[in-house]
């Protein structure tokens, strides 16, 4: 089985995890629409998981699969809380454009 | 008993706090009466310690209360010496403490505030008793402060008149500026010796040559304490303003007890002072100064209490004399005796003045001797002590310090005769003017003439005894009869003074001062009784030198131009340029700064999302490469 996986090198995956979350923060930085900033936080993370899965099929420790575990559940309890407040935000100005919520200042 | 002898402190103070802490509760009778027992207790205590000492010639002992400072290697305790030294002076300081409080009765009788004014009195009495009663320094010096704040506490006592207020500051800051001297002294004395107690000091004093440096420092720097505390050129100016306060306050502090701190620290330092000649010519040089030239400025006061008042300059003098030329039993002896004679005297000015309604000016009494016999009589034998009649207590003591001075210096000894013709001048002057002659008050003053009450005239009465008996406590030798004071005292002074006169000389010094001053009696009456001469009641009939005795040489005017008006400009250049221009400022500063620097920063909460990201992102990057560099 480890010479199958080893057929696609390391560094492939670590080159595609690295464009994918970069994709994700420029993302965050720039859109405004509230929604498609917490994909991108979705995305981000996804790419940390591929990155973990990836070096612990290539090294063989089962540690980093373990962590992806975590890694899923702490994103799905977490876009949860955040599309509630999502919903609550629209409640109050009908809108999800995160340039509207700027009343916190000096 | 000695070693109960904590309890002599103990009741004035249990008096001050008692009738502090009662004030209006207590009537004039009770707040009297509670604080002369207070002082009357450690008086009979006295008497037995006194006893005790006589009949043993016990040594000196050290009575220990407690540990007081310890660090270190320093360490002093509170303790008392009981010694012959400070049993004289517990017997005066208690006696004639317990007097004054038993007259203040009388005196103070339709005064509101007499609680306050007793329980200062205590407190008073019990200062000046830890300054006698102290076995090193430091417990004299705490004294020695506490009888300065009492002083001004009881010359302002009156305090919503701001003259006396005034006086009552003048006093205390003089004091301090004695005080800062003395301090030193007593910074050298550690230094020197490495201990402040009299004991350990003087033993080891005895170990250093004469005329050495650190000896001579010292004793100067506590002559000027001194000098502060018992009103010496240049410090003296405090005492005839002091005046200000009640009668009872002059006669017990300004006559008695306080002013004579100084010559009794000096005896107690007897040891070191005949260490150092220096220091000693010094203290007799200032000594003779001030006693002339206060004799001079008496001559032409008005008001009974300041007459007094330089007349106690003067006096001081003559004690501070006899300490410069090595006679201290003498110095005590002249202490002992002008308590007597000059609380006696003041006493006798305030039943004056309470007879003549309040009136001090000597121009606006007189004709008093019918209407107060039992003042007039009293007041007359205290004249007569002061001016040195025979046989009242002045003659012996004066006479004593004037044969010393002359076997010491007889240029010394005219300047000393000299002042002792002022001052039977100045005292018969006061005599004839206030008790002689036609009454020259008003009619009310005239109408309210009496004598006064039982509790003021019984201790004038006991103090007018002591005087008349009192010198012959102290007999010279040609008389044949024993010194009692200088065999007393004998075990306390180092050094024997060597001074004595061929009897004849002697007989005829005597001779001489007896006769000038029954002749001076004689011209004052003349002047002032047969020929009704009276002192100028305008300014303008003054010539210039009377104009310059009668304001006092102008020093106090002198003082306020040349240290006053200096100082103030010095505190006030302090407080406009350098306390609000630079201080200020600087402190100031860093609150403007630190405004300035926030209401910049605030910007950086725009509120807008994509910025805080932003930042987040260049956080978490900025975290990544330093964790890579590391």
């Amino acid at each position: 089985m480890n010479n199958i996986l080893h057929y696609v090198p390391l560094s492939y995956y670590i080159i595609l995890a690295s464009i994918l979350f970069t994709i994700g923060v420029l993302g965050v930085l720039i859109r405004r629409n509230a929604i498609i900033i917490f994909m991108c936080i979705e995305l981000m993370l996804n790419a940390v998981n591929l990155l973990l899965t990836a070096f612990s099929a290539h090294h063989g420790e089962a540690s980093g699969q373990i962590m992806v575990f975590f890694i899923m559940a702490v994103a799905a309890a977490e876009v949860a809380v955040g599309l509630a407040i999502l919903v609550m935000i629209y409640n109050n100005i009908r809108t999800v454009d995160i340039n509207e919520l700027n009343k916190l200042k000096w | 008993m000695i070693q109960l002898a904590w309890l002599i402190p103990l009741f004035p103070l249990l008096g001050f706090l008692v009738i502090g802490l009662l004030n209006k509760r207590l009537t004039i009778s009770l707040s009297g009466g509670i604080a002369s027992i207070s002082v009357f207790i450690p008086f009979i205590i006295s008497l037995i310690i006194f006893n005790e000492i006589h009949q043993e010639g016990s040594v000196p002992e050290r009575v220990l209360m407690f540990d007081w400072i310890v660090a270190g290697d320093l360490s002093i305790p509170f303790s008392f010496l009981i010694d012959r030294l400070s049993v004289i002076m517990l017997l005066v300081v208690t006696g004639v403490g317990f007097l004054i409080h038993v007259y203040s009765i009388g005196y103070m009788h339709h005064d509101q505030d007499h609680p306050r004014f007793f329980s200062y009195l205590n407190l008073f009495v019990f200062f000046m008793l830890l300054l006698v009663l102290g076995a090193n320094y430091i417990v004299m010096f705490a004294g020695w402060e506490g009888v300065g704040l009492c002083s001004y506490l009881l010359i302002g006592f009156w305090f919503k008149n701001t003259e006396f207020n005034n006086a009552a500051k003048k006093a205390f800051i003089m004091n301090r500026i004695g005080d800062l001297g003395f301090l030193l002294g007593i910074f050298l004395i550690y230094v020197t010796f490495g201990s402040v107690s009299y004991q350990e000091v003087f033993h080891a004093a005895k170990e250093f040559p004469d005329g050495s440096a650190a000896i001579t420092a010292i004793t100067i720097l506590l002559f000027i304490g001194a000098m502060g505390k018992s009103a010496q050129i240049p410090l003296y100016t405090w005492l005839p303003d002091a005046m200000a306060g009640p009668t009872p306050v002059s006669a017990l502090i300004h006559a008695a007890t306080m002013v004579t701190a100084g010559i009794y620290m000096v005896i107690r330092s007897n040891v070191l002072y005949a260490l150092a000649p220096y220091s000693s010519e010094i203290v007799a040089v200032v000594g003779l100064v001030t006693a002339v030239f206060a004799a001079t400025i008496g001559l032409k006061q008005n008001d009974i209490k300041k007459v007094l008042a330089y007349s106690t300059v003067s006096q001081l003098g003559y004690m501070f004399v006899a300490l410069g030329v090595g006679a201290y039993d003498t110095a005590l002896f002249h202490v002992v005796m002008h308590a007597f004679f000059k609380a006696l005297l003041f006493l006798g000015a305030g039943s004056v003045i309470h007879a003549m309604s309040g009136e001090q000016d000597i121009r606006f009494m007189g004709g008093l001797k019918k209407k107060l016999p039992i003042t007039h009589i009293t007041f007359l034998i205290g004249t007569l002590a002061i001016a040195g009649v025979f046989p009242f207590a002045g003659f012996f003591s004066k006479d004593e310090i004037l044969s010393k001075v002359y076997a010491f210096s007889p240029f010394m000894f005219i300047v000393l005769m000299f002042t002792s013709a002022l001052t039977a001048i100045y005292m018969f002057r006061l005599y004839w003017l206030t008790f002689y002659g036609q009454c020259r008050g008003t009619e009310q003053q005239r109408a309210h003439l009496h004598e006064s009450p039982t509790s003021m005239t019984m201790p004038l009465v006991i103090l007018a005894a002591l005087s008349t008996v009192g010198g012959f406590l102290g007999m010279p030798e040609v008389f044949h009869a024993p010194h009692y004071f200088s065999e007393f005292l004998s075990t306390i002074i180092y050094r024997k003074s060597e001074l004595v006169l061929p009897e004849t000389t002697e007989l005829m010094v005597m001779a001489g001062s007896l006769t000038m001053v029954v002749l001076l009696m004689g011209i004052t009456y003349n002047y002032y009784v047969k020929k009704s001469s009276m002192p100028e009641r305008n300014e303008r009939e003054l010539s210039g030198f009377q104009k310059l005795l009668s304001h006092k040489y102008y020093i106090d005017e002198i003082y306020s131009a040349v240290i006053t008006k200096p100082i103030d400009k010095i505190s006030a250049f302090s407080y406009k340029q350098i306390e609000i221009g630079l201080i200020d400022r600087f402190v100031n500063g860093f609150g403007f700064v630190l405004n300035g620097a926030s209401s910049l920063l605030r910007y950086v909460q725009t509120g807008s999302i994509g910025t805080y990201v932003f930042g987040m992102v260049i956080g978490i990057i900025l975290l990544v490469v330093l964790t890579m560099i590391h």
